[in-house]
């Protein structure tokens, strides 16, 4: 395996787009300390002929998924709603296009997150998300298909 | 690429990394998992790396072709958990410093062996011995080693020293006093010997 340090240098600047782009600014520092806490925990057991770049993006999609489903613990329903409409100010995590794609399927939005964020090649996202490499085209494709009709609205 | 794939790829944003990279290696060390923490360091010899474990100094070297062989020496012969953490070599850089400004003679540093094993590391322990300002020859430490005849084999684990300075394998010297040779360049092992005043300024 070569020396942590450099794997973490080669690939620090992917998983943290890849983690703001799912979870947003604030949440992403977090989920970036966890996600390479893990890695290093895992990384002397680690197959020699591993993929890295997806192997350590399955490890931060796995922890921006505990930040979506703390979220979804912590919402609170509200009786009254503010008078302002908050669509003018971010909320917690926004940014840019990617809080579109939120709303998206599942796997149409970790496609896109592995291939945009990530910056993954076909080959890599299909072997991050377990499918085969059409099914990772497809799934992105239909991601973009999906997003551009939400936002044309 | 559509205009939508490039702005998917604009809006995932990159920050300075180099701060949560620092804490992450400090919160590595908390859980345990930072087995082989190094800095960098300057000299008047030149950059260095140093690296430690929870045991101690494991290397110093000349860092002449950058910092990636050292790192990956570490990784195959020790463990890959090998994270920058200057702060752990704090002590190291300290004792390196005041050596070079002529204010520290013996260091006071675990040294961690890990790097050498049998003979090697006899003769590397009996040349950590020798005082500042004093020399041996190959054939001193070689007997100090338990075998006075492997003089070859002495020079060959001087050779292979991880911790050169600290491991003062520059007062070694051929019998009759010839320099001999030095692992980062005979220049350097005058600089030191003529530092600790065994030869003219």
């Amino acid at each position: 395996m070569p020396p942590f340090q450099v794997f973490l240098e080669e690939h620090r600047d992917r998983v943290f787009r890849f983690l703001v782009a799912s979870v947003g600014p604030h949440d992403a520092e977090d989920c970036f300390q966890d996600t390479f806490i893990s890695a290093l925990r895992a990384y002397p057991r680690l197959r020699p002929d591993s993929k890295l770049s997806a192997w350590v993006l399955t490890i931060a999609h796995r922890k921006a998924l505990d930040v979506h489903r703390a979220r979804a613990r912590h919402a609170i329903p509200v009786d009254e709603l503010p008078e302002r409409g908050v669509e003018d100010q971010p909320r917690d995590g926004e940014h840019g296009l990617w809080t579109s794609a939120r709303d998206l399927p599942a796997k149409q939005r970790e496609a896109l997150l592995y291939r945009f964020a990530g910056d993954l090649p076909y080959a890599d996202v299909a072997a991050a998300m377990g499918v085969s490499e059409d099914a990772a085209r497809q799934s992105v494709s239909q991601g973009l298909k999906k997003l551009r009709k939400e936002l044309v609205g | 690429m559509s205009e939508l794939e490039k702005a998917l790829r604009r809006d995932a944003v990159v920050a300075d990394l180099d701060a949560l990279t620092h804490r992450f290696a400090e919160r590595a060390a908390g859980e345990g998992l930072l087995d082989i923490a190094y800095a960098e360091l300057d000299s008047p010899l030149g950059r260095l790396v140093a690296a430690s474990t929870d045991r101690g100094l494991v290397t110093l070297s000349y860092a002449d072709s950058g910092v990636d062989p050292v790192l990956e020496r570490l990784a195959a012969m020790i463990s890959p958990r090998v994270l920058e953490a200057p702060a752990r070599l704090d002590d190291v850089r300290r004792e390196v410093d005041e050596y070079f400004e002529g204010r520290r003679h013996d260091f006071d540093l675990p040294i961690d062996w890990a790097l050498v094993h049998g003979f090697t590391a006899r003769i590397l322990q009996a040349t950590a011995r020798i005082p500042f300002g004093e020399v041996s020859s190959y054939r001193g430490v070689a007997r100090e080693a338990g075998n006075e005849r492997a003089v070859r084999a002495a020079g060959n684990a001087l050779g292979a020293n991880p911790i050169p300075i600290v491991v003062p394998c520059h007062r070694v010297l051929r019998t009759g006093g010839a320099l001999g040779g030095y692992t980062g360049g005979v220049e350097r092992k005058k600089h030191l010997l003529a530092l600790e005043g065994v030869l003219p300024r």
